[in-house]
């Protein structure tokens, strides 16, 4: 496969580890925490750690868009399925996710609610085209990624003229929850979770570019490299990272060039905010409310809107009691702290979203590193601020 | 004088007809279904016996046995069909143990508004291949479901084999040293399938790999070594099965990913569906585990049988009490290979 193997490239790995080997100071911690599930899964699925010095660490951090919605927002979706007996459309990763009372929108297809695993908005467009007697719900959830797609659909619903398809939005801000992280208790006063930088998302990055992080680099003095998703990237960027800590530098740099601009993809950007607008206050599992952190369908596009279109009532849900997710997704805590993990909680029955997808820290934990705890996962989180 | 009455005036229509209630009555029409349809294309001397068992000399020895229950969608797929892969798939879990197959029986589950002609299609399909594998179908059974309540066609089969005296291939007897073989490229067939899915159709010219390995193990076993374990890596591909073996012998195993073989059609498609080869379903290969010595000799006979043309060694058993299954990657780092989790579901972002 061109254009892919060549950064998976085996000994330019190894030149990149002896580099950062050679300019990491022994003498103290790095803590890289990469924002995305994308990350997490590369830096496990290619073993990235093992060519990391030990005292280069990533903090997983809250970009699995599936681990970040709250369960109430799980609930909603089941109830709009079952109880308003739509056909609710998802990606495939939302199926698992468990909901309150030990449901998932998979075990409410086994009992027969019409729930649809789909690829692309176009899929849900599909079928809302082939069902016309039948109201088709799409769950919209992800990051600034998965948002202009869900933007085209709404537009060309309109432009059609369908009367049967709603979007239920769950679509959320990179930037505001990276700043959340910053501001948070632990990072900022306790000194419990010590992050030197980031690695920046890649994909979310080629649609808002690499701007929007130049804010928070600057007021909260935090370096951050826009990565791709290849291992290679990864850790040419933590090499990045660790030249800008070295020198005190906190500014946002880019390694993804070859997809990311400062400015993004303008036109995808035009069309997210031609149906979307900030909505006040959106929860995220871990971080709780975070203000201006998600989108929410325009008025003028509201006939589109499941939630104006079926009652979506606020679902106040808790966490299984134990369940470490809040933690691990502000990265507080390591999924092998947490009680479940590997005891109740596992990817064939997950207590947590962070098990879920093999975005989540949990599930990469679990499925790719566990050979390695708890001796060599462990690693002592110091502060050094 | 008196007319020749014909046991069926009107021929099943195989064109335009379709499966409904009385196919499955035990009444006339289903007679009429067995004769002129599976009767027709399976036909062999016990088969054609019309009996409702096949009644044949046992030889010497031990038998084995083994059952697989086909329920693919779609039932048309690039390089195979539900009827090839019901023959293939039984013949193989016979063969796993060292066997020679011998015959096969086939049970069907149409569902009422299923296309005669479909029906034909997939029971020519299987006679070809039972006939290619010299397993011929001896006797089978068909049930018809209400609409709805099926989804076309499930097929059935149990296979029946023979095994050769000294010939011992199970699963729990991996030693750590053991080699890890695999007998080519792996992900072909789930590939294939999912290419042909009506929500995911992409274009490729990858096929299923579905084949019968019975004479690919033939000349295995032939070769006079002690094999320790065979499987063919089905669902689950892969990881899946090597989880299973390892946990069968209370063994660890280390593979070197550089060394498993894929497709750069496959290895292209799962990066496109964010799928990993390893957990993509096989239906023509299989994994050896054996000593280095008997390696040696397995990998020429292999390498010198088209099915195994591809033979590669992945890997080597070790001792470890978690059973887990490790791989260094292409990258240089390592990781578990973990059994599959709920389906292998494409990744959204």
């Amino acid at each position: 496969m061109r254009y892919v193997e060549e950064f998976r490239a085996r000994e330019l790995a190894q030149k990149l580890s002896a580099a950062i080997t050679g300019e990491a100071d022994s003498d103290r911690q790095y803590n890289i925490m990469e924002f995305c599930g994308g990350h997490t899964h590369a830096i496990f699925r290619y073993g990235v750690q093992d060519l990391m010095p030990k005292n280069v660490r990533f903090v997983h951090g809250p970009g699995c868009p599936v681990c970040v919605l709250p369960i109430g927002r799980i609930d909603n979706a089941i109830q709009l399925a079952e109880q308003h007996e739509v056909i609710l459309c998802t990606y495939g990763d939302m199926l698992r996710v468990p909901a309150s009372g030990r449901k998932s929108l998979l075990k409410a297809k086994a009992s027969g609610a019409d729930v649809r695993m789909v690829y692309s908005t176009r899929d849900a467009l599909k079928i809302a085209q082939d069902n016309p007697e039948r109201e088709v719900v799409f769950f919209a959830i992800g990051f600034e990624t998965t948002t202009p797609p869900t933007a085209v659909a709404i537009k060309q619903a309109q432009s059609e003229g369908l009367k049967n398809f709603s979007v239920f939005c769950n679509h959320v801000l990179t930037p505001a929850a990276i700043q959340n992280i910053l501001e948070s208790p632990e990072v900022r006063e306790i000194g419990t979770v010590c992050i030197d930088g980031f690695l920046g998302p890649s994909h979310v990055s080629s649609i808002i570019g690499s701007q929007p992080y130049e804010f928070f680099a600057e007021e909260f003095q935090k370096p951050v490299v826009i990565a791709g998703f290849e291992p290679l990237d990864v850790m040419q960027s933590a090499l990045m990272l660790i030249r800008q800590i070295n020198e005190g530098r906190h500014e946002v740099e880019n390694e993804y060039t070859r997809v990311v601009t400062r400015d993004g993809n303008r036109k995808a950007q035009q069309l997210v905010a031609d149906v979307f607008e900030l909505c006040r206050a959106f929860e995220w599992r871990g971080l709780g409310l975070v203000p201006y952190s998600a989108l929410q369908i325009k008025t003028a596009f509201a006939d589109f809107d499941a939630e104006r279109r079926f009652d979506v009532p606020g679902i106040q849900a808790s966490d299984v009691k134990g369940c470490e997710c809040p933690s691990i997704l502000r990265g507080v805590k390591k999924p092998t702290d947490c009680k479940l993990f590997g005891t109740v909680c596992t990817p064939e029955n997950p207590m947590g979203s962070c098990m879920v997808s093999s975005e989540g820290a949990c599930a990469a934990y679990w499925s790719y590193g566990r050979m390695r705890a708890p001796e060599s996962v462990e690693v002592k989180v110091e502060s050094v601020a | 004088m008196s007319a020749v009455i014909k046991r069926f005036p009107v021929r099943l229509d195989t064109r335009r007809g379709t499966v409904d209630m009385t196919h499955g009555s035990g009444g006339r029409a289903m007679a009429q279904l067995i004769e002129e349809l599976f009767v027709k294309h399976l036909d062999n001397e016990l088969l054609s016996q019309g009996n409702d068992q096949a009644l044949f000399p046992v030889e010497a020895g031990r038998m084995v046995m083994s059952t697989d229950g086909h329920v693919i969608s779609p039932l048309f797929f690039p390089g195979g069909d539900i009827g090839a892969l019901a023959v293939h798939g039984t013949i193989n879990d016979v063969t796993m143990s060292g066997a020679k197959p011998l015959y096969l029986s086939a049970a069907f589950i149409l569902e009422e508004g299923f296309p005669l002609a479909d029906l034909e299609r997939v029971v020519v399909s299987m006679a070809k291949a039972a006939s290619t594998a010299g397993v011929p179908v001896v006797t089978g059974d068909t049930k018809v479901v209400e609409r709805g309540k099926g989804d076309g066609i499930f097929i059935t089969t149990t296979g029946v084999g023979v095994v050769a005296d000294g010939v011992n291939i199970s699963g729990n007897r991996e030693q750590p040293g053991d080699l890890v073989l695999v007998s080519g490229s792996i992900g072909d067939h789930g590939v294939a399938i999912m290419s042909s899915r009506e929500n995911l159709e992409f274009e490729t010219s990858i096929e299923s790999d579905s084949a019968a390995l019975h004479t690919l193990v033939a000349d295995m076993v032939n070769a006079a070594v002690d094999i320790h374990c065979l499987r063919d890596p089905t669902r689950g591909g892969l990881a899946t099965t090597l989880n299973e073996l390892a946990q069968q012998s209370g063994v660890g195993m280390k593979l070197n990913e550089d060394a498993i073989p894929v497709m750069p059609a496959v290895a292209a498609a799962c990066e496109l569906l964010g799928l990993d080869p390893l957990y993509v379903a096989n239906e023509g290969k299989l994994v050896c585990i054996c000593t280095p010595a008997d390696a040696d000799i397995l990998l020429s006979v292999m390498h010198a049988h088209p099915l195994g043309h591809n033979v590669a060694i992945i890997g080597e058993v070790v001792e470890d009490a978690h059973g887990f299954v490790q791989m260094e990657t292409g990258f240089g780092g390592s990781r578990v290979i973990d059994w599959l989790a709920g389906e292998q579901l494409p990744r959204i972002c």
